[in-house]
């Protein structure tokens, strides 16, 4: 899952505080592995209740596809289900951009390969409007040298250094505290917490 | 320089720091429940590790779990697999399960304060985001992903970024009616549903103090829904009395031993804080929410903001469409179908007296579903030997077996497509409480006047 950079089309969802309950809805978090996710995701705005398709949504409207997802800001508060990172992965999105993130749901797309992106507001209004008017329009989003661009356009965004690297490698959390676990254990023969 | 609470609990925690600023934190407690957990041991499988302190782990089924007949076989399938999961899971690694059936089942956040699991001063994680609730302690408690789980797992460590620190201080005497829930609501209101994203908040002040451990948690549970990574609360003499004598907390000279480490944790007058905010309880009123986030809640005789008065008209607009609601109307009068009382935010017996007291001799109006959810076996047990669910059932509610319930919805417990909820849950996500349901959120008497009154009515008036 190594990642680099990214030129698509891209996605709006000009709204804000999308919280991981519309993203993926708790009735589909039954499941006890990873796959199979982006079936559901944002479930209840791609179909009706009678399970048709809901024209209106911009995942069912043809002019809209692309590996970046373009998001008001507060984008996935709410629930810790790390289930939301993943069926926008599975779904095919790689970036998530927004002028804001809830701090969970961050930390779930960086562990997941999912890019999240912020952007100024500043930024984020002109690309929305862009997109959406002019759907064919590419974004890039390289992580090696931070920027987003779009038309003549382009802004720089923060990452955590180890996280890019985690990133750019493929490699993540787990290898790395494993590998100290000697640091670990004499840690906890010197703590006093009870 | 002094430290802040956070600060003290956080640094003792510090297994080693990056270069690029990042802290390898080490877990006390690690709590699980069916739901985001499987993936986590697969993970673990996959890679060929095994649990590196499994004794600091405890696993309960909570999610997923049926409200009625819990002692049957799990009618809905994915939902019994899951749960069987869970168990194998537990069994092959070793981790104590307070499942289905066991005594001491219930919502991860309710149990772990009762059996003296949550303590101060400890570090304690879960995958699910109200693990806020357990800084009532003065424990830095917060909800991880799933892939967070697994490292946990691991190696009983995460790596993090230290968090801003944010003082939310509320001082004086609350008005009649008003509870921890108002306050937090209140709070929400006023700085959003990402004001604190990116904090860890610290509350103080005299109202604060005068709270139970209960109220404690039920603020620091909310601390999420302003996007804030956890909330604490200093712990004092009503969180050392709450602690003594529980299940697996420190007893005798152990308990004095650690009560004098415990005393140590407050934040240091010179301190610093990256932020503050002051609340005077004079200006708090019973909370209600009219739209899909909880900072969209209003004082229950105030009205929804006008038009004029929103940022983001789009969001709005969408938000208040889905409920039903005008721009600028009252809430008072409406019609409620459901009243749901439950959750890891309000489902602890405080919280189930607080109703039954209210409740008592009365009848709830005909056309309200009246559902009440203990939070684990313990309060269900104790909601019994006080009488209570005569009381409740008197009155026409029904009292069911613990679990998260029409909180979230994923078992048989969802409210209708379109009907209205008054909840004393935490969120009003669209959908939440199943797909098109309309949820309010309120505290555990708004829920209870709403069930005997069939509508929304100024409690404060009410209340006389
Ligand atoms: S009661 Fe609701 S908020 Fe609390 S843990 Fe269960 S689902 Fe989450």
């Amino acid at each position: 899952m190594k990642f680099t950079k990214v030129v698509s089309t891209a996605v709006p969802l000009p709204f804000e505080d999308i919280d991981t309950d519309q993203i993926i809805p708790a009735r589909f978090l039954k499941a006890t592995t990873r796959e199979g996710f982006a079936e559901n995701l944002f479930r209840d705005w791609r179909y009706t209740k009678d399970y048709t398709q809901n024209p209106d949504f911009v995942l069912n409207q043809k002019a809209y596809t692309g590996e970046i997802l373009v998001a008001g800001r507060n984008f996935g508060c709410g629930s810790s289900r790390e289930h939301a990172a993943w069926s926008l992965y599975d779904y095919g999105f790689k970036v998530v951009v927004s002028s804001f993130f809830a701090d969970i749901f961050k930390g779930n797309a960086l562990n997941n390969g999912l890019l999240p992106v912020q952007v100024s507001d500043a930024f984020l209004k002109p690309l929305l409007e862009t997109i959406s008017s002019r759907p064919q329009t590419h974004v890039t989003v390289d992580l090696e040298k931070q920027f987003i661009a779009f038309e003549d356009k382009e802004e720089y965004f923060d990452i955590n250094p180890y996280k890019k690297e985690c990133l750019l490698n493929g490699y993540d959390d787990i290898d790395y505290l494993v590998s100290i676990k000697h640091d670990i254990e004499a840690y906890e023969a010197s703590s006093k917490i009870i | 320089m002094g430290k802040t609470l956070f600060e003290k609990v956080w640094e003792a925690h510090v297994v080693k720091t990056l270069s690029g600023g990042q802290e390898v934190l080490y877990i006390d407690r690690h709590l699980i429940h069916e739901v985001t957990s499987p993936q986590a041991f697969s993970e673990l499988e996959k890679r060929g590790l095994s649990l590196f302190r499994n004794e600091k782990m405890v696993a309960t089924a909570d999610h997923n779990v049926p409200t009625k007949n819990q002692h049957l076989p799990i009618q809905e399938e994915l939902s019994r697999k899951q749960v069987d999961q869970l168990i194998k899971n537990c069994k092959l690694h070793g981790v104590e399960l307070f499942g289905l059936g066991h005594p001491f089942q219930g919502i991860v956040h309710v149990i772990g304060p009762e059996l003296g699991i949550t303590l101060p001063g400890r570090t304690l994680v879960c995958g699910d985001s109200h693990t806020s609730t357990h800084g009532a302690f003065g424990a830095i408690a917060f909800g991880i992903g799933t892939s967070q789980v697994a490292q946990v797992m691991a190696s009983q460590c995460l790596l993090q970024t230290r968090p801003k620190t944010m003082r939310i201080s509320v001082n004086g005497q609350l008005r009649k009616g008003v509870g921890a829930k108002d306050i937090i609501l209140h709070i929400i209101s006023k700085l959003s549903a990402s004001g604190g994203t990116g904090y860890f908040v610290e509350y103080d002040g005299s109202t604060i103090r005068a709270l139970s451990m209960e109220g404690r948690m039920t603020l620091c549970n909310m601390s999420i829904e302003m996007g804030a990574r956890g909330g604490m609360i200093a712990p004092d003499e009503t969180t050392f009395e709450y602690i003594e004598g529980r299940k697996f907390a420190p007893r005798g000279k152990d308990f004095e031993k650690a009560k004098t480490y415990w005393s140590t944790l407050y934040t240091d007058e010179d301190a610093q804080f990256d932020s503050s905010y002051t609340f005077d309880s004079a200006d708090i009123h019973p909370m209600i929410t009219y739209g899909t986030n909880p900072g969209m809640g209003i004082p229950i005789q105030g009205e929804i903001p006008a038009i004029e008065a929103i940022n983001n008209m789009e969001s709005f607009s969408k938000s208040l469409k889905y409920m039903g609601f005008e721009p600028g109307e009252a809430l008072l009068g409406k019609k409620i179908d459901y009243v749901f009382i439950g959750s890891c935010t309000n489902s602890r017996i405080e919280d189930l007296r607080m109703v039954a007291g209210y409740v008592k001799n009365k009848q709830k109006a005909p056309h309200i579903t009246a559902i009440i959810v203990p939070g684990s076996k313990q309060v269900e047990k104790q909601a019994k030997a006080e009488g209570l669910h005569e009381i409740l059932a008197a009155a026409g509610f029904e009292l069911r077996e613990p679990g998260c319930s029409a909180c979230l919805g994923m078992n048989e417990d969802k409210v209708p497509n379109g009907a209205y909820c008054v909840s004393t849950s935490n969120r009003n996500f669209e959908g939440r409480q199943g797909p098109g349901a309309r949820t309010l959120l309120a505290s555990p008497l708004v829920a209870a006047i709403t069930a005997i009154e069939g509508k929304i009515v100024d409690i404060e008036a009410h209340l006389g």
